[in-house]
């Protein structure tokens, strides 16, 4: 007991320093600062998400530690649920909003607690766009999956209320990714409906996770002109066997040559050849192109497939650690974090922050659309694209603008899942 | 019940004839029984037990259904993931059985001096100083489209356009379990070769059996536990894998354990309890089968 008070008393001795720091770094009222150096956070989330410097870039600012845990999804779900104590912060992609709420693992945000909230786009605010036009509703929209009902985080709202289920961090508009070079050039493909074109046969792959490969071969369908959904993101039962017997009659004829499931396999997959077209991530397209091999993400006709992600303090938070945890997610969209991951192509949800943290032929680049006017260069300092480029899609609205369809959990998901793996081992 | 004993009698020197040396048996026996009871009896009650439970999107809800066996026992998909980990076993254990044998042959038979028997024996282990994952992707360059294989072919002249199948097929996953399995083939077939007394090869070749003879009267029925052992361990890693069938089919082929991993990963876990009951079931009646023709016991205690 005496050598705990012992410990505690030298470290509220050095706090003192750490206090004057963090407020010259951030402007951060951290008036606690004394009793936080203690203070651990774990932050779990996604690779792409809880990346290590972030976390040590917060636990520099705010004199309290952020330990990064970058799991799985599977991994990240089973803990949210089974173990949820061994996470303080969670990193949540929407898709895992339906599984968590009203479970009683995740606590509510009071929309006072989050100081940016003003500042934050009103994709998630309002469920519109800068210029006022709704988002698509397809799949699960950012306005369905941002609130709930009451404070006791039993019901998503599907309008603005005033309690947020997480605050929304990172988002960004996917596509398919192609080798321009083995297509005939970039002006080949602009259509979702080349995914499933014969050109393609034996070289075209998917991402091995249900929810999103089907949801890619839905959007060429429909591109296709074979039959419209109700709605791509919540398909019915009969929608989901027609789509999986289209799928198994384009495998057994050769049509896939892979299915990938992790982010190396896709880069593999593009960089050798193997595959010319496929559903892919922003970065993938990224590290292929910074093996000097010519990859696209190729912005197409009927739009893009939207995602985002966000933070939600776990339930199990309390005094002062949630108040660290609130100080963390406000920390999260003050800019830092947002400059670091724009180099990685992803956006901010409060992008005039992150605009302090790029320099203008940065902003330029990645959130205006504009050509390059100096060499653009990944958060680590490794060149991305050559002076001159432009970023695919142009500017963050002509892209985001355009979601056809948000990434999403059906309620069929148990069907989807079964009919997934019958269609794989076709 | 009395047939069964009549039928594998215990050597009578064998059984425990002394109090003292019972007691003891028990004791060396201990460790492993607590051990195996601990981490693998208990977790397989646990899995038996939820495999009746009920299910939602999340969570697992104690109950007693049949529900979970009779989906997995009436879909068409159930008997297509095991006729394709069935397959897929055969297939390594005939290549690795035709490798193993020949190779520990010429390590016994052909290499006369001990040292270079154990050098030749090390050698043979050293790809398995890298990692097993290493091994085994190491093949997708290697036989892709414009891999070194393909280019090769070309570049000789012997194919005009690459060949396709050669990765992400059934074929590349053969390649790959036959490279990451064939020594757990080799080192017990090399055991029980080893033990063969050379005079009775000799006695063989004197009363006047050929080469050919000689391996399939004499080396083959003295090898059969080494035969029985590998292809136990041969033929539970391939039915027990989900990796190398997904990374070298490019996820073409599923295997049991993969669509077992698929449920696993959408939080079923009910489901994929009741597979993996069925699939140690199977396995464990594969193993039982292996040994009924073989009994390793008898002849290890020689």
């Amino acid at each position: 007991m005496k050598r705990i008070n012992r410990r505690l008393l030298l470290k509220g001795a050095t706090a003192g320093g750490a206090y004057a720091a963090a407020q010259a770094v951030t402007g951060f009222p951290t008036v606690w600062a004394q009793n936080t150096k203690d203070v651990a956070l774990v932050h779990a989330g996604g690779s792409y998400a809880a990346i290590k410097e972030i976390g040590d870039q917060a636990s520099k600012d705010l004199g309290f530690k952020v330990v990064m845990q970058a799991i799985t999804d599977d991994v990240q779900l089973n803990r949210s649920l089974t173990q949820p104590t061994t996470i303080d912060i969670n990193n949540i992609d929407s898709t895992k909003m339906p599984y968590l709420v009203g479970k009683g693992v995740l606590a509510p945000i009071p929309v006072a607690k989050y100081k940016l909230w003003g500042d934050t786009v009103p994709l998630f605010t309002k469920g519109s766009y800068p210029n006022g036009t709704m988002a698509s509703t397809q799949g699960l929209a950012p306005i369905e999956a941002m609130f709930y009902e009451a404070g006791d985080g039993k019901k998503l709202a599907s309008k603005p209320t005033e309690f947020l289920t997480m605050i929304p961090t990172i988002y960004n508009a996917d596509t398919l990714g192609i080798r321009p070079d083995l297509v005939g050039g970039k002006d080949k493909v602009t259509s979702w409906k080349d995914l499933l074109d014969p050109r393609f046969k034996g070289k075209t792959a998917l991402v091995d996770y249900a929810p999103v490969g089907v949801m890619d071969v839905a959007m060429a369908l429909e591109a296709r002109g074979d039959f419209k959904y109700k709605d791509k993101g919540n398909m019915t039962k009969e929608e989901i066997d027609k789509t999986i017997k289209i799928m198994v009659d384009l495998k057994k004829g050769g049509h896939f040559r892979s299915f990938w499931s992790t982010f190396d396999q896709s880069v593999n997959l593009m960089a050798s050849g193997e595959v010319v077209i496929q559903s892919m991530w922003s970065p993938a397209v990224t590290a292929v192109r910074s093996r000097g091999i010519d990859c696209y993400y190729v912005p197409l006709k009927e739009g893009y497939r939207g995602w985002y992600v966000g933070l939600a303090p776990m339930a199990h938070l309390g005094g002062l650690k949630l108040d660290c945890a609130y100080e963390y997610m406000n920390w999260f969209n003050s800019g830092w974090q947002g400059g670091f991951i724009a180099k990685q192509g992803y956006y901010s949800a409060v992008p005039s922050t992150a605009k302090k943290f790029l320099t203008p032929e940065e902003w330029d680049y990645w959130y205006d659309g504009k050509p390059a006017a100096l060499d653009i260069k990944d958060p680590y300092g490794t060149l991305m694209e050559k002076k001159g480029s432009v970023r695919d899609g142009g500017a963050i609205w002509d892209r985001m603008g355009n979601i056809a369809c948000w990434n999403t959990v059906m309620d069929e998901d148990r069907y989807l899942t079964r009919r997934w793996n019958e269609f794989i081992s076709s | 019940m009395t047939s069964i004993e009549q039928a594998a009698p215990w050597p009578e020197e064998d059984r425990p004839v002394e109090n003292t040396g019972e007691r003891a048996s028990w004791f060396q026996v201990a460790p492993l029984v607590i051990v195996l009871s601990l981490f693998f009896g208990l977790p397989m009650i646990v899995v038996l037990v939820v495999s009746f439970f009920d299910f939602d999107r999340t969570d697992i809800i104690p109950a007693f259904i049949l529900d979970n066996y009779v989906e997995l026992f009436t879909r068409e998909v159930t008997l297509r993931l095991y006729a394709s980990s069935l397959k897929f076993a055969v297939m390594v254990w005939l290549v690795t059985l035709l490798l193993g044998f020949n190779i520990a042959y010429f390590l016994v038979f052909h290499v006369r001096s001990l040292l270079m028997q154990i050098g030749l024996f090390l050698v043979c282990t050293v790809p398995f100083l890298t990692s097993n994952i290493i091994r085994m992707i190491s093949w997708i360059p290697f036989l892709g489209r414009n891999g070194i294989f393909n280019q090769s072919l070309q570049g000789a002249g012997i194919t005009s356009k690459p060949l396709e199948f050669l990765l992400f097929s059934d074929f590349a996953v053969v390649v790959a379990y036959v490279h990451l399995f064939t020594l757990f083939m080799v080192v017990p077939i090399f055991n029980s070769m080893a033990r063969i007394d050379k005079s009775l090869l000799e006695a063989s070749r004197d009363a006047g059996a050929g080469r050919v003879r000689t391996v399939f009267e004499i080396v083959l029925p003295l090898s059969k536990t080494g035969i029985a052992l590998g292809s136990i361990f041969v033929v539970t890693l391939v039915m027990g894998d989900s990796f190398v069938v997904r990374t070298m089919s490019g996820g073409q082929s599923a295997s049991v354990v993969s669509a077992l991993q698929n449920e696993v990963a959408a939080l079923q876990y009910p489901p994929a309890a009741a597979s993996a009951v069925i699939m140690v079931v199977i396995v464990t009646l594969m193993v039982a089968g292996i040994l009924r023709l073989v009994d390793v016991r008898k002849e290890l205690a020689r």
